[in-house]
Parts: C-alpha cells; sequence; structure tokens
C-alpha cells in the first residue's frame, strides 16, 4: 500500500519531535558507537543515545518523574540528574544525548542531596495525604520520597489546598493539589494524542497544568480518553470513580445488579495485584464478582460479537446502496463506533465526517440495551430494578453511558461504568486476592462467547473479527481457507496506520440471517474490499486529514479506529504504569484467549443466534436493532464560546 | 461580537499569518499585531490563531498567560508600566507610583473606568542607569519625576482622535 506517512512522522508534530532523541537507525553512516562509563561500567552505545538509556542497558537505575517512555523527553523535573566528569554542573540524564565519549557518576553526594532536595521542594507544594489518595502504593513521587528516605518536610508541606478539585468531567477528575507539573499529561494530551487540552500556564511558582481558557475539564474539547490519568505519576489526575454506588447497588436486596466485563480487563487486571503484565484471570474474575455480591456476570464479547453483525451488515448495505442502487449520498469509508474516544474526537475535529460513523453503538451499549428489554423480560425482571455496570479498560465508557440519548431500553442502558483499576479496588476491598480465585464461567443466557469478540481488546481486533464474518458470510468459505488458524494477521500489530485488501473473488449463497435484506451477492464479485486500521487518536488526525486529501485512506470502505494508543488493552482506565511491552504482554494475552476458544466467529455466536431467532426476529439492521442497538452522533465543533 | 467584526478580526489574522509565516514560530509576532491593535487576545482570537497556525489553542492560551505584555483581558488604550526592578527603587519609583495612582485614581494592576489608561508593574526595563523608568505602550520614558508624570499623562489624553500610536483601533471586542 502507498506510504503516504513517513513511519516515523506517524505522531509527534514537529515541534515536540524535535525533542526527542531517536538513536541513528545507521551507526555506521556517522561513525563508531560512543563509548560510555557509567558508575565504572563501560558500554558503548549509538550516538545520541541519553545516558538514562545507557544506564539501563548497565542495570543502573536512575529515578525520573518527567521522563515516560511513550513521550517525548521534557527534562524539566531534575530528579535524574546524574555527575559527568568534567562538568561543572549536574546533568539532567533523561534529557543528556551521549555524543563523546563520557564518565558518569550516578549516585555521588552531590548528586543523592541535589535529588533530595528535589523532593524536598516538590513536597513544599504537594497538598495530599497519602491514605486518602488513590494512587497510594502506586505513585511515583511517593515512591521516590521512600527511596530516599524523606523523614521530614525541609521545606515545611501544604496545610490547606490551593486549588479546587475538577470534577466537571464524567470521566476525568483533577486534582491540581497534587501535581508536580511533570508536564507528562500535557506532552500525552498534545504529543501522543494530538488532543491538545491541557498546557500549562503562566511563569514559575504560579504555573498551573490547565485548559484552554482555564475552563473546567467537562466543558472543552477533551475526548474522555484517560491516557494523561495512565501516564501521570501522581494522584493529580483521576477516572470518576463510582464504586459507592455500584456497592449501594449491591447491597440494595430489590435490585438486580449485573455486570458485563470487557476483554481489555482481563488481561490487565493481574497488574493490579502484582502479577506480570499478559496473565489473564478471564475465569478467576467471574468468581471474585459472584463473591462481591454482583448477581450475573456477563461477557461483553456477546454484545462485541452482535456489533459484529450490525456494524457488518450496515457496511454491506451501505456497499449495496453504492454498487447496485448507485446512491451518491452512501458515504464510505464506513467508520467504526465502538470508541467513545474515538467518537468524541471525530464529533470536535471531523463533525463533517460524522455521517461515516457507524450507527452501532458500541459492545457496552448494545449489551446494557439488551440486558434492559429481552433479559428482564426473559427473567421476568423489571428493569428499573436492574443495574447493569461495565467494566471497561476504558474511562470515556463512563461518559458514553451518560449520553442522553443512551436510554434507548426505557431506562438508562448503562447504569456505571468500572475502569480495571477500579474494579481491583472492590475486589480488594471484598478481602479477595484475585490470583488465587477458583476459575468459573460467565452466566447464561449470554455465557458463550467467541474469540473475535475477545480481540476486539487489541488494536485490529474489530476489524479482524468483522473480517472473519464477512468473509465467511458473503464468500461462502472458511476464514480458514484464506488465513491460517482465521488469524488475520496484517491487521495486528501495533504500527499506527494498517492497510489490508480483500479481493472478493466468489460468493456464496445469502445465509438465513440476511434473506431479508439481500437477494445475492452476485454484484459484489470482483470487487475488492480495503479496510485501514488507526489506534490512537494521532494516527486517527492523519488518517482524517488523508482522507480529506483524497490519499489513499479516502478508498478504504472500512475503517477502524481506537482512541488509545494500542486498542483498548492501552485504554485509560486499565493499571498504571503502562508502555510498550505492558501493552505487548497485554496483547499476548488478548490473542492466547482467542486462539484457545472454539467457537471464534462472531456469526456462529449461539447466543446471537438466539438473540436473532427469539427477539430481534426481524435481523440485523431492522426496526427494532436500530431502536435499541444503533445511535445518532452530535456535530460539537471544535470552537469553545 | 458581530459577525462581520469576527470576519474582519479573521481576516487580520490571516494576513499576519501570511505575513509571518504559517507554522508555530509565527506565533509571538502574530499575537502581537493583535495586541497592538486590540489590545488584549480574547477566547475566540485564540482559537482562531491556533487554528491557522495549526496548533492547539490551548498552547496559544499557554503563550499568552506566559508574558505580561501579551494580555488576555482588555486593558486601556496607554499601558502604564513603570519599573519595580532594585536600581529604579533606589531612584524613587515610589514616589512615581504615588504620583501616578494619584492623577489617574486607580491602583497598579486597574484600568481606568473610561478605559484610557492600565497601570501596572514591570521589571528591569534595561534603563536602570536613568531610572526610575516607565513605559507607555511602547515608548520608554526614562528619570521620571512626579512633574514629568503629569506631562507625560497630559501628552497621552491630548493623543486621543489623532492616531499618535500605530495601528491603534477602537477594540471591537
Ligand atoms: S499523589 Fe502520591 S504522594 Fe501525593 S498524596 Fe497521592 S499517593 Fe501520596
Ligand atoms: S482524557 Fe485524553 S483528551 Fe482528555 S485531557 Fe486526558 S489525554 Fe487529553
Ligand atoms: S497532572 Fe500529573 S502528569 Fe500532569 S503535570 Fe501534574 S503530575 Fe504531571
Ligand atoms: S526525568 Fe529527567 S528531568 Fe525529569
Ligand atoms: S531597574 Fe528599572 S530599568 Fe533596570
Amino acid at each position: 500500500m502507498a506510504e503516504f506517512y513517513d513511519k516515523e512522522s506517524v505522531r509527534a508534530p514537529m515541534s515536540q519531535r524535535l525533542q526527542r532523541f531517536e538513536p541513528p537507525s545507521d551507526t555506521q553512516a556517522i561513525g563508531a558507537l560512543v563509548s560510555v562509563t557509567i558508575d565504572g561500567k563501560e558500554l558503548k552505545v549509538p550516538l545520541g543515545t541519553t545516558i538514562l538509556e545507557a544506564s539501563k542497558k548497565v542495570g543502573v537505575r536512575i529515578p525520573t518523574l518527567c521522563y515516560h517512555e511513550d513521550l517525548c523527553v521534557a527534562g524539566v523535573c531534575r530528579i535524574c540528574v546524574v555527575e559527568v566528569e568534567g562538568q561543572p554542573r549536574l546533568q539532567a540524564s533523561c534529557a543528556y544525548p551521549i555524543t563523546a565519549p563520557i564518565k558518569v557518576k550516578t549516585h555521588t553526594r552531590q548528586v543523592r542531596q541535589a535529588r533530595r532536595h528535589i523532593l524536598d521542594l516538590l513536597l513544599s507544594k504537594h497538598y495530599g495525604e497519602c491514605y486518602a489518595c488513590f494512587r497510594n502504593n502506586n505513585c511515583e513521587l511517593q515512591a521516590l520520597a521512600k527511596e530516599y528516605g524523606v523523614d521530614f518536610f525541609r521545606f515545611g508541606h501544604p496545610e490547606k489546598p490551593r486549588y479546587r478539585i475538577d470534577r466537571s468531567s464524567p470521566s476525568v477528575i483533577r486534582d491540581m493539589d497534587k501535581c508536580i507539573l511533570c508536564r507528562r499529561c500535557v506532552r500525552t494530551c498534545i504529543d501522543l494524542q494530538e488532543v491538545g487540552v491541557l498546557e500549562v500556564n503562566q511563569r514559575s511558582n504560579r504555573s498551573k497544568v490547565i485548559t484552554f481558557g482555564e475552563k473546567p475539564l467537562g466543558d472543552v474539547i477533551c475526548i474522555n480518553c484517560g491516557q494523561c490519568i495512565n501516564r501521570c505519576p501522581t494522584g493529580a489526575l483521576r477516572a470518576n470513580d463510582p464504586t459507592d454506588d455500584v456497592w449501594a447497588a449491591i447491597d440494595d436486596p430489590t435490585k438486580h445488579v449485573v455486570i458485563q466485563t470487557a476483554p481489555s480487563p482481563r488481561a490487565g487486571i493481574g497488574e493490579c495485584f502484582g502479577l506480570e503484565p499478559g496473565v489473564p484471570l478471564t475465569f478467576e474474575m467471574n468468581t471474585a464478582l459472584r463473591r462481591c455480591g454482583f448477581d450475573k456476570v456477563f461477557d461483553t464479547n456477546f454484545s462485541a460479537d452482535l456489533t459484529i453483525i450490525e456494524e457488518g451488515t450496515e457496511l454491506l448495505q451501505r456497499l449495496h446502496k453504492a454498487l447496485v442502487q448507485k446512491d451518491k449520498m452512501v458515504r464510505f469509508p464506513q467508520f467504526t463506533s465502538c470508541s467513545p474516544g474515538w467518537v468524541k474526537f471525530c464529533e470536535h475535529f471531523y463533525p463533517e465526517f460524522l455521517d461515516h460513523l457507524s450507527s452501532a453503538k458500541s459492545p457496552q451499549q448494545m449489551f446494557g440495551a439488551v440486558i434492559k428489554t429481552y433479559y428482564a423480560k426473559l427473567n421476568d425482571l423489571d428493569p428499573k430494578n436492574i443495574v447493569t455496570v461495565a467494566l471497561m479498560p476504558c474511562s470515556a465508557k463512563k461518559f458514553e453511558c451518560n449520553r442522553p440519548e443512551m436510554c434507548d431500553s426505557g431506562y438508562k442502558d448503562i447504569d456505571y461504568g468500572l475502569t480495571t483499576r477500579e474494579l481491583a479496588q472492590m475486589i480488594s476491598e471484598a478481602g479477595i486476592y484475585l490470583p488465587a480465585m477458583p476459575k468459573s464461567d460467565f452466566d447464561d443466557p449470554f455465557g458463550t462467547a467467541t474469540g473475535s469478540g475477545v480481540i476486539f481488546g487489541a488494536t485490529g481486533g474489530v476489524m479482524e473479527a468483522a473480517l472473519r464474518t464477512v468473509i465467511e458470510l458473503v464468500c461462502g468459505i472458511q476464514v480458514e481457507d484464506l488465513f491460517a488458524h482465521a488469524d488475520i494477521t496484517p491487521v495486528r500489530g501495533f504500527d499506527g496506520i494498517r492497510f489490508m485488501e480483500l479481493p472478493i473473488k466468489k460468493v456464496g449463497p445469502v445465509p438465513e440471517l440476511l434473506k431479508g435484506l439481500f437477494e445475492d451477492w452476485d454484484w459484489l464479485v470482483g470487487a475488492t474490499l480495503k479496510v485501514a486500521v488507526a489506534h490512537g487518536t494521532a494516527n486517527a488526525k492523519r488518517v482524517m486529514e488523508d482522507i480529506k486529501a483524497g490519499g489513499p485512506c479516502s478508498e478504504c470502505h472500512f475503517i477502524e479506529f481506537m482512541a488509545c494508543p494500542g486498542g483498548c488493552l492501552g485504554g485509560g482506565g486499565q493499571p498504571i504504569p503502562t508502555s510498550p511491552e505492558i501493552r505487548a504482554a497485554r496483547a499476548r494475552a488478548i490473542y492466547a484467549e482467542d486462539a484457545a476458544y472454539e467457537v471464534r466467529k462472531s456469526h456462529e455466536n449461539p447466543a446471537i443466534v438466539r438473540l436473532y431467532t427469539e427477539f430481534l426476529t426481524e435481523g440485523p439492521c431492522s426496526h427494532l436493532s436500530h431502536h435499541l442497538l444503533h445511535t445518532a452522533y452530535t456535530p460539537r465543533g471544535k470552537y469553545i464560546v | 461580537m458581530l459577525v462581520s467584526e469576527r470576519e474582519q478580526l479573521r481576516e487580520n489574522i490571516e494576513q499576519w499569518v501570511a505575513q509571518y509565516g504559517s507554522d508555530r514560530s509565527a506565533l509571538i509576532p502574530v499575537l502581537q499585531e493583535v495586541q497592538r491593535k486590540y489590545h488584549h487576545i480574547s477566547e475566540y482570537v485564540m482559537q482562531v490563531v491556533a487554528d491557522t497556525l495549526n496548533i492547539h489553542p490551548v498552547e496559544v492560551y499557554g503563550v499568552v498567560s506566559f508574558y505580561s505584555f501579551i494580555g488576555l483581558r482588555p486593558k486601556g488604550r496607554f499601558i502604564i508600566r513603570l519599573c519595580r526592578t532594585i536600581s529604579c527603587a533606589m531612584q524613587g519609583n515610589n514616589r512615581i507610583a504615588r504620583q501616578l495612582e494619584n492623577d489617574l485614581g486607580i491602583h497598579f494592576g486597574e484600568t481606568t473606568p473610561d478605559g484610557n489608561f492600565t497601570l501596572e508593574w514591570a521589571n528591569c526595563l534595561g534603563m536602570c542607569d536613568r531610572g526610575p523608568a516607565m513605559l507607555v505602550n511602547d515608548r520608554i520614558f526614562t528619570q521620571v519625576t512626579p512633574e514629568s508624570v503629569h506631562e507625560i499623562l497630559d501628552e497621552c489624553r491630548k493623543a486621543f482622535g489623532a492616531h499618535t500610536f500605530q495601528g491603534e483601533e477602537t477594540c471591537p471586542l
């Protein structure tokens, strides 16, 4: 596929990229490696490697605060200072590219004192009590205070808050009293996500992280992705936590509390209990949830499969309209709509493209609507007594379930969105050590899931699931005939933007499910289905600009967008910290779970087949399914008045 | 703000962007032009500037709040900035300060009700050998005395109507 973007520039804007030290790929071209001695250990590194990177290679630990693997270098906190022989001042190791042989000492008296001083100064402005803070035991500032033996406040400690906590956003809460001005959130929002909500204003001791016009976060263009939360070293940013309400619902005997669990939290929740990243705890979690008091535990994969059917049908309908009815009003490419961060991004920055968004709701919301209608009827429950909780890796899901239009069941379809971190908290409150739980399965009638639902958690997963289904429903062949083990690898991986083309050579009969909508598939013969995948809103922006310019993305039929880098497994509600390695480990856990399922294609899910025979009898994209499972979007624009 | 005024504003900004270049390094010169013409940078302006330079409005906001010579709020048509750094302090800037407050009837950080004068502190203006130093918009006055404060203010008052200060225009916001 045409390289309309250059891989290097696929993320950061120029201004920020200049601050990043990429080790040159061709070290031969600029001469030899440089030698560096760190605490007496000598090694050779490519020119431009920072002292911090070099010291990691020899196993020397240098503390950091403003540095983050996903972000460009800032060099603002100075906690990483080291002594470079021959230089009068200490140097910030994260921002010092090695260009000549140097000798570095990382824990001399001067260095230790400087770091301790920096900590003392940070704490002199840090209002907050660790035991009343959600980052207790998971806070980089707290950890460093311990590491450097802070046992009194040399420069004092604030006794009163200086700022009001901003609780205006349904997703992200900002408590600037705990902020240490490391600017990781700023770089996350501007450089990594390219949304541009946060910046630092003023100068010196009046500096503060602010939004445009210092407006409440709920009133600006924040897409609720929560990526800033995951990269904040302290408790200054946190998700809006509804656990108290969830406990109250559980403790209320008149309420029937059901929880649906998304694929990504299972791959991550172990990290909250001290496990290595990438250990899935799906079935242990089911047991733990029942012990916490949830009445039913369902698998969001069911509604992920449902999404695939609805969204896939919508795609086929669009294709039919364009190819057969020659309808000029049909918009291509169709965009996925399961990532609420991406949806809000599109509403703010590309409102003219809302017609491209699939009208299908996200799996979370579809499930809510199905539970409060179909499930309620099936079990003779009054929907007003059902409380639906969604366990999501995501902070934007909290915003999504509060969107006013998400009440198609006649009630609020999803009552509460919980993040992985919040559920881990609830589980430990219940006195449960999750990894030690016995395993148990999901509850019926939605128990059986397919592998296609699971891979929704990784970038490319929705596309892979959709392709599996479309190939089988349209071509009448097994996906395995085209791709070994039904693994559609071209759409997998972590490249920012990925393309795939699928020529449709022959077609099969129209399956029972879609008989009401299509007579045959003959009109698709000879067509080539072009799809693309983008993750992280910075890459989404690249794709959108390319579509506007009429580039290769504009020729696609279907594009998957995920707001978070890595897809949901890197979501803003996942355990902290995050890094490329951690996300890769979670992805491995998700694909391993997919491979372990017997049924791996959405349309083969027996629960889905049952739903369409018993409830949505008119089939996908019918009147009832449009009422319950589809939605409309709000053009928001980016101007703030 | 009227639609036509908005359009005018946008046109001006686009013109300045064409003049100074359309990347982020043009931000400060463009903001200075806006400040010169409209005496402050409104939220609308920041968003238009961000749009034309292809950066985020919040970045513009960060820059505007960083510099004291670029203001978020409307200020008087004459902004008087008196140096408060040590050399000027030793040369009696407090007498000048009192005189200014007296003559204008406002305190530092305030604007006269008629919107003509704003009084502010500034740090060293680089005229330490000839203090007390004071800026009126972008004109510098040195060795200011309580008497010369009168004259300077009078000169300002006389300048109304006559366009002494280049690019000046009433602020539509
Ligand atoms: S942010 Fe960290 S140091 Fe501050 S109160 Fe919370 S846990 Fe303690
Ligand atoms: S939630 Fe996302 S969009 Fe909102 S401030 Fe954080 S990084 Fe930016
Ligand atoms: S809010 Fe968190 S990430 Fe942002 S500057 Fe403050 S401490 Fe750093
Ligand atoms: S980590 Fe190096 S300066 Fe902050
Ligand atoms: S101290 Fe006033 S001009 Fe330098």
